[in-house]
């Protein structure tokens, strides 16, 4: 593999990483580790920790998808590796 | 008019509407049969991905368990959406960019070998088939229910349907009647949810109207179904009985097995380029978070509803239940289903619902005069009788029974396919007869989609007693074997042949054989299935996830030892890293 795809690929699993650990805390974290302890917080209605498992982590989750969207389109440009536009 | 003729219409609207797509969009090409010739829109990809994905389960089931597991429920909320998030990042562009027709062939290119493509379409068709069992199931309920036919007909009627657009159609024809199925099935989910929010707290959006206050009333709605369920012995809302590593684990094998399930992946195949294959999983996830975070606050609803019908006042007060004469008509009409059912244990005239296993309140009611719970509730029926129970017109009732058969019918096909193109394209032409023609492909590839029809067709009908307990399975098994190797085969260069199947294998034998020792299905469970027996304190339903641990260090592990794989592997694996040079069609 040539420096210029390895410098790409490594941009690449530095983003995803960076996506999944949000993933993870978001998720796993507020939703089920940290639970109980943000349950003792009440905002709008909902018990904080409850929120983030039912609702919460799904938005994130959309978010997420579309920040690494827009982030890899840039990333493909930059490194001259995208698709023809048609 | 009444409500049966008006079933009649929708569902025959929408049935007629899926024949008209299937005309519209024959596949010609085994490019189109497979992949629907890889021309699809992201977004409406999206939106057939997302009716692939949403089943019968998640339409019909879902937001009834979430009524009786509160917090519990959280489980299938986050494991069945956050698995687009890796499916987006770590899997779809790159098999996209490899640009061939399913995952099994990925697996036996990437690992050079056709053992680990046939232990793959094994996987497939296992996983496939006991999930298309619970569909046409589905539909056969949905059927009787609302349209007063026996099941069997109903069967056979959504049997033709999927019939004439899979078999004719292929890919290209599933892909557009599911964006018309999700129209369906969204539309018919939102309206009651939508009025129901409103009727109970003035704020039509559901999503809000689960954490506001109740009409009449200054306390949110949370809040007051975590007193009034706990007032009736029942575990506090937003809590529940299940070990934090219990549902750690259940999450981790349902997020990963979403996204190794293999008809929710070859739907990616189908968008023209890698970029597309990113945004599509994205629209996906956001036409089925549509759904998804509706799904709590009906569930919610539903349960506040349901307990505050029955315990019409102080909980205790000899008049604070409902008398049985007065019940609504909704229940008078699902007690015919023999889906709900009532019975006076202490003769007092009047229904009373709580939770009798609890002992402490057990006794409690025992002072009351109550002599057990009086009320028995399927949860399968929470979203069917939604609209009966906010009073909502009979149009809206027969549109339900439409979306669910939508949902049913979508997932039913798309598993269809995946079955179809395991047999004609990774068993017959990939490894038995690869002599076949492009036109000899295609007919073998309609034949075993008729043929997995009529098998589907006869699980849902004689559903062999161990369909409920085998989802497990699908989630499980997809999660412990396929999803590591296809990730390990994109993301790492060292994972070898000897790798990928001891990896394959050992998740595949040691999940299977955790669910088979507690469940049983062809036998009597070898161990209790209990908490104290688990190891870990991890349930059946999440076993999966300590297999996925176990196939990537076996594979990780054999590998080191193990010759490394060839030079053009390496550049296979380079060369599916960067989007640029993805083809269209493919047709080999």
């Amino acid at each position: 593999m040539d420096e210029q795809s390895a410098a790409y690929w490594k941009r690449n699993v530095k983003l995803v990483s960076v996506l999944v650990v949000i993933w993870f805390i978001v998720s796993y974290g507020f939703g089920i580790l940290f639970v109980d302890a943000l349950n003792s917080i009440e905002i709008a209605g909902f018990q904080l920790g409850f929120w983030f498992a039912q609702q919460g982590s799904i938005y994130v989750f959309v978010a997420l998808i579309f920040v690494y969207v827009a982030k890899m389109n840039k990333l493909d440009r930059e490194f001259g590796v995208h698709e023809d536009d048609d | 008019m009444d409500l049966t003729t008006l079933t009649y219409i929708a569902v025959g609207l929408s049935f007629a509407l899926y024949i008209g797509i299937a005309i519209w969009a024959k596949a010609s090409t085994t490019g189109e049969f497979y992949v629907a010739g890889k021309g699809v829109n992201p977004v409406v990809n999206g939106m057939a991905t997302a009716a692939d994905w949403m089943s019968a389960a998640s339409f019909i089931s879902m937001a009834g368990l979430i009524a009786f597991l509160g917090y519990g429920g959280s489980v299938y909320l986050m494991g069945w959406t956050g698995g687009y998030c890796l499916l987006a990042m770590l899997l779809a562009p790159y098999l996209r960019k490899y640009g061939k027709f399913t995952v099994p062939e990925f697996i036996g290119d990437r690992y050079y070998s056709k053992a680990a493509r046939i232990v793959a379409v094994i996987c497939l068709i296992f996983i496939s088939f006991t999930y298309v069992a619970g569909q046409m199931r589905g539909v056969g309920i949905v059927f009787s229910r609302f349209l007063e036919v026996e099941i069997l007909t109903g069967l056979i009627v959504g049997m033709g349907i999927v019939f004439i657009y899979a078999v004719l159609g292929g890919m290209k024809g599933i892909t557009y009647t599911q964006v018309a199925q999700y129209c369906v099935l969204i539309v018919a989910y939102t309206i009651p949810a939508i009025f129901i929010a409103f009727q109970l707290t003035g704020n039509p959006l559901p999503q809000l109207a689960f954490g506001s206050t109740v009409n009449g009333t200054g306390e949110f709605m949370l809040d007051r179904l975590n007193q009034v369920v706990t007032e009736l012995g029942f575990l506090e809302y937003t809590t529940t009985s299940k070990s934090t590593i219990d549902i750690f684990a259940i999450t981790v094998a349902l997020m990963v097995g979403t996204a190794g399930l293999p008809h929710v992946i070859v739907r990616f195949f189908t968008v023209p380029k890698v970029r597309d294959a990113r945004s599509s999983a994205g629209w996906a996830l956001v036409f089925i978070a549509l759904l998804y975070t509706t799904a709590p606050a009906v569930g919610a609803m539903a349960r506040l509803n349901l307990t505050e019908t029955i315990q019409t006042g102080e909980v205790g007060d000899p008049e604070g239940n409902l008398v049985f004469e007065e019940r609504p008509d909704w229940m008078k009409r699902w007690e015919a289903t023999g889906l709900l059912s009532f019975e006076d244990k202490n003769g007092d005239g009047r229904i009373q619902y709580y939770n009798d296993a609890n002992a402490e309140f057990a006794a409690k009611a025992a002072e009351f005069g109550w002599q057990g719970n009086e009320l028995k509730v399927d949860r399968d029926i929470m979203v069917l009788a939604n609209p009966e129970i906010a009073q909502l017109p009979n149009w809206v009732i027969a549109l339900v029974a439409a979306g669910g058969i939508a949902a049913a019918l979508s997932t039913a096909a798309g598993l269809l396919l995946v079955i179809s193109s395991g047999v004609s394209h990774d068993l017959l032409k990939g490894t038995f007869t690869p002599n076949m023609t492009e036109g000899q492909e295609l007919m073998a590839g309609r034949i075993a989609a008729a043929v997995a029809i009529l098998i589907a067709g006869y699980l849902g009908y004689n559903p062999p007693g161990f369909v409920a307990q085998v989802v497990a399975f699908a989630f499980g098994l997809a999660a412990s074997s396929l999803f590591p190797v296809i990730i390990m085969g994109i993301f790492s260069k060292k994972v070898n042949r000897e790798g990928a199947i001891a990896g394959m294998l050992t998740g595949l034998v040691f999940t299977m054989g955790y669910i088979l020792a507690y469940k049983g299905v062809f036998f009597d469970p070898i161990i209790a299935n209990t908490p104290e027996n688990w190891l870990f304190g991890i349930s059946p339903e999440g076993i999966g996830a300590v297999g996925m641990v176990l196939n990537f260090i076996v594979a990780f592990a054999v590998s080191k030892v193990t010759a490394e794989p060839p030079e053009h592997i390496q550049h296979m694996i380079e060369d599916i890293r960067v989007p640029k040079g993805a083809g269209g069609a493919v047709d080999h």
